[in-house]
């Protein structure tokens, strides 16, 4: 299978998702002006600063040339991870619900959390086993898991929610301790911490993130099965 | 001089030598101008030439108070690819590829205005390593403010490491280490330096040499405005006064997207082999850039201010050529590649124009569509600003105030009191809740983070991996300019062998006062021979490095510091050593010279004790021998923990060793230990040590030694390269350390959540 990965001018976890799609498939940049998926599996929409973000979190890159493609391919049923930054350009293009405001503390924070997989069963979790905790890095200034109460709920009976930060883990302020949610079909993804950066005991201290991107491989093979 | 002549500019109203003044040069300087412009009869330079005149030959740019001190130090090695002289250093480190790395402080802008100003130093240090063609791989950074009980302190820390973080973090390179001191001398001029480290291909390394006649000089990245203009002489060489905020508007304004897009494209023109030099717009600007790429070429450049991109009208050509607008680079261009540049310059979405040529001439000759407006010989800017012997001479009264007492303890307090307070002081408490604010993973290659070693440790593709670490500690240097030097460049070395690395090569910033004081002066050559001395000895030549004097605000001069970063190799990533206690059960030993005292240290600073007149003597060779053993030790897996004996001394190293591991310490100090110590007591010892003495034993400091763990057997063989005390063993949830022997008794006995509470101290800062 073929992950590509969006590169926009302001990505800085790109070639680390490059990199980490890479121990399981075959893996393809895609540059933000450009239409034209070349031809891959599943998408992955990398941390960073999309377009320095000034703004707001993705609002500019949601209208993309490559992200209008990636909203068609969403469409159809592809997959597509979003992380930290990809994650809030999803919710701009409202592929995800909610939305990603500044972290309660006000600050960039950086630091090792636990995760809860609280549905093992979705598209990009299959590999991690049920009942699992995953040990991930996050880092971001705008995390902060935010959607009206009823919405919340809807996700919550809908199984929408796949990653809670573990008790005490919470340190954005994520409502629900939301860190990572899908979208009603199952077929869009998106988490604030670094799947990416835990594929390899050496660097991240964990290679939990790795299960993430195993299963799209799972997924995505199973399907063409 | 037809051609000046031809602008219609009269006698009357060129610029005199008090506006030369007012532009910070000397009468002396301006008559030097003079001659320089107009061979034997002189010519008085119009208002752009003195203006360019002035910023070349100002400190910052020149190096006029320190650049015959720092053709003192040694710059060749084995390891060095490239020297002084360039934007950063390189050295190799194997399998084809160097690191390039360099240090810059930004102090002033970021005492009138810390976000911006730290910000802003990071983006300039980035620039200087892809502007020789390696990736930005690291950063870290060096910070010194006034006491945090001030509350100015805590604004410019604040903003300070907000800025560092927006930078770092939206570029996409990890900040892996760094450090903080606080001081009051640096209360009124507080310190921001920054270091960053990048990775090439040996042979993609780019010099900024201009040349061949007739190619063209591209400007690309930001366009050009009117911040930042007079940097180098308003705020960089000059001592701050209260009417700091006045000097706002000279501060830059960071744009760190521009700059990942600057990066990027850099990168890429050179990858392509589009560009013939590269050199990046820092202090000075275009007036900087294009004289120092034309005279290491030995060539001319000619620039046309009316090509220049702007980012408001009506900019005077002064304000062009000395705007320090960031995210901008220079380039030279054969003509034939022109377009593909700028192909390439609208991929990254940066701005580039074709602002002049290279030629044959010699002169720096700055035109307006056309019109010449000043032609400078190039060698006059660059290379004929004097350069002035100090006067040094030793103080014989104080320079520094004893700190202000803060701890409620005294000599006589029990050890637990101390312990607990020096690890909740500013100086010594947990940096988490500055490197939190930090990305430290980005790129993933960041195989030891803050806190988890000594050094910050970053994989190399082979399987090796890099070591960097910073360091510089002002208030020993103030006590003992020389000693205190060494000790500084000794640390960083220490650092890096308890993470199993060997030093390549160094980089520093000089931070001190007004050179033209004796005092400082002496600080400054005292240093510089210290530096040399101890970089000879470890062979980690200096490769590159910064000069920052005129720190000095109402109250006096800071510390002198000279801030080290030194970066080093080891073989294998895997066995990177680690600070913290690893494994219950493990033996506890202290390894290499152990002479701990409490002058000048962090203990002597609470309990607010004047700075000494001069520091211990080192014995070097033998500081050497266990920085070797312990990093062979490392390296060859040997050992579960390694930490250097620092600041608070083997106590404060003990409890860091708990507290990074989450493992308790069973330590028990017998006759071997006090015999060991004869700095506190004279041997032989009939009785127990008095109070004062077991606080100097515990928290007294010298540098040389390492507390490290490991199974009995690999501490044994690790005791035939190196002087080992055994200290005790791993284990529990508790630090305990007793007297062993005849004078049995607990010294101290502290938990591991009493411990972690007080290293918290730093955390209410940013609440």
């Amino acid at each position: 299978m073929k992950f590509g990965v969006l590169q926009f001018p302001g990505s800085c976890d790109d070639l680390d998702a490059l990199a980490a799609a890479a121990r399981v498939g075959d893996a393809e940049l895609i540059w933000h002006a450009d239409r034209d998926l070349h031809g891959a599996d599943a998408i992955v929409v990398p941390g960073g600063f999309s377009y320095g973000d000034y703004l707001r979190a993705g609002a500019i890159a949601r209208f993309s040339p490559a992200m209008e493609s990636v909203i068609e391919f969403a469409g159809a049923g592809g997959l597509v991870l979003g992380i930290c930054n990809g994650f809030q350009v999803l919710c701009e293009a409202h592929l995800l619900p909610g939305a990603l405001l500044v972290n309660a503390n006000l600050r960039f924070t950086s630091k090792q959390v636990r995760l809860e997989v609280s549905r093992p069963d979705t598209a990009f979790t299959r590999a991690c086993g049920s009942d699992a905790c995953l040990s991930i890095p996050a880092k971001h200034s705008w995390g902060r898991y935010h959607a009206d109460d009823a919405t919340l709920t809807a996700m919550d009976e809908a199984g929408q929610v796949v990653l809670r930060y573990a008790p005490g883990e919470n340190f954005n302020g994520s409502l629900r301790d939301i860190a990572g949610v899908r979208n009603e079909r199952g077929n869009v993804f998106g988490m604030m911490p670094h799947p990416e950066h835990a594929v390899d005991e050496l660097i991240g201290g964990s290679s939990d993130g790795l299960a993430i991107f195993e299963s799209i491989r799972l997924s995505v093979e199973g399907a063409i099965v | 001089m037809a051609e000046q002549s031809s602008q219609g500019e009269t006698a009357h109203e060129l610029p005199t030598v008090e506006d030369a003044i007012a532009l910070g040069l000397t009468a002396a300087e301006y008559r030097l101008v003079c001659e320089k412009q107009g061979g034997a009869g002189g010519r008085a330079p119009n208002q752009l030439e003195l203006a360019m005149y002035s910023l070349l030959w100002s400190e910052h740019c020149a190096y006029k108070h320190s650049k015959k001190l720092l053709r003192t130090l040694p710059t060749d090695g084995e390891h060095v690819v490239m020297g002084p002289g360039e934007n950063a250093g390189a050295v190799d480190v194997g399998d084809g590829l160097v690191c390039a790395f360099k240090v810059e402080s930004h102090n002033h802008p970021s005492a009138v205005e810390p976000f911006q100003g730290a910000a802003t130093g990071v983006g300039g240090i980035l620039r200087d390593i892809f502007a020789i063609g390696a990736r930005p791989i690291a950063v870290l950074d060096s910070l010194r403010f006034g006491e945090p009980a001030v509350a100015r302190t805590r604004y410019l820390l604040d903003g300070a490491v907000s800025g560092i973080g927006h930078y770092g973090n939206s570029i996409g390179v990890p900040t892996v280490g760094g450090e903080v001191y606080f001081e009051a001398p640096y209360e009124h001029n507080c310190l921001v330096n920054a270091m960053a480290l990048g990775l090439a291909s040996r042979e993609r390394l780019v010099r900024s040499a201009a040349a061949g006649p007739g190619n063209v000089l591209v400007l690309f990245g930001a366009s050009t405005g009117r911040d930042g203009i007079g940097g180098a002489s308003v705020l960089a060489s000059a001592e701050l006064d209260a009417a700091d905020a006045d000097k706002r508007p000279s501060v830059q304004v960071g744009d760190p997207f521009e700059e990942k897009k600057l990066m990027e494209c850099s990168l890429e023109l050179l990858e392509r082999g589009l560009i013939v030099s590269l050199q990046d717009l820092g202090a000075a600007g275009l007036t900087s850039s294009a004289s120092e790429m034309a005279s290491k070429g030995g060539v001319g450049i000619d620039l046309d201010v009316a090509r220049v991109p702007l980012r408001e009208p009506g900019m005077e050509p002064f304000e062009v050529m000395v705007s320090e607008s960031q995210e901008r680079m220079l380039c030279v261009v054969e003509p034939e590649n022109v377009e593909q540049v700028m192909r390439l310059c609208a991929k990254w979405e940066v701005g580039g124009a074709a602002i002049g040529e290279v030629t044959d001439s010699g002169r720096m000759r700055v035109l307006r569509d056309g019109e010449l407006l000043g032609d400078m010989p190039v060698s006059a800017l660059v290379d004929d600003c004097p350069l002035y012997d100090l006067q040094p001479r030793k103080p014989s009264e104080p320079v520094y105030a004893a700190p202000i007492a803060t701890a409620r303890i005294t000599l006589e307090s029990p050890p637990p009191e101390i312990l607990l307070a020096i690890l909740s002081s500013p100086n010594i408490s947990s940096r988490r809740p500055l490197f939190e604010q930090y990305d430290s993973i980005v790129q993933s290659r960041t195989v030891r983070r803050p806190e988890q070693a000594d050094a910050a440790v970053l994989a190399l593709p082979g399987g090796g991996a890099l070591a960097v670490s910073i360091d510089g500690n002002g208030r020993r240097v103030a006590a003992d300019p020389y000693t205190g030097t060494v000790e500084a460049v000794l640390e960083c070395a220490a650092n890096l062998a308890c993470v199993g690395a060997q030093p390549l090569g160094t980089t520093n910033n000089l931070n001190f006062g007004n050179p033209e004081k004796p005092h400082i002066a002496w600080q400054l050559s005292e240093s510089v021979r210290g530096l040399g001395d101890a970089c000879r000895a470890l062979d980690a030549p200096i490769v590159g490095g910064n000069v920052s004097l005129y720190n000095e605000g109402a109250t006096g001069p800071i510390y002198p510091t000279p801030v080290i970063g030194m970066v080093g190799r080891l073989p294998d990533a895997r066995r990177a050593g680690r600070l913290g206690f690893a494994r219950a059960g493990d033996e506890i030993a202290l390894a290499g010279p152990f002479a701990p005292s409490l002058p000048a240290s962090e203990l002597a600073k609470l309990l607010g004790q004047p700075l000494p007149d001069g520091l211990a003597l080192i014995d070097l060779a033998a500081i050497l021998a266990a920085h070797d053993a312990v990093r062979a030790a490392v390296r060859a897996g040997l050992l579960s923990s390694a930490h250097d004996i620092a600041e608070g001394g083997l106590a404060v190293a003990l409890a860091e060793c708990c507290l990074a591991g989450g493992l308790g310490a069973q330590v028990e100090l017998g006759e071997d230990f006090w015999e060991a110590v004869p700095s506190v007591v004279p041997s032989p010892r009939s009785t127990s040590p008095a109070p004062g003495q077991v606080t100097a034993a515990l928290f007294g400091e010298a540098p040389g030694g390492f507390l490290v763990s490991g199974r009995a057997q690999a501490l044994q063989q690790l005791a035939q390269d190196v002087p080992l005390m055994a200290l005790g063993r791993v284990g529990e949830d508790v630090l305990n350390i007793v007297e062993a022997g005849a004078t049995a008794g607990m010294m101290l006995t502290l938990t591991l959540d009493e411990l972690a509470a007080a290293h918290a101290g730093l955390a209410e800062l940013f609440a």
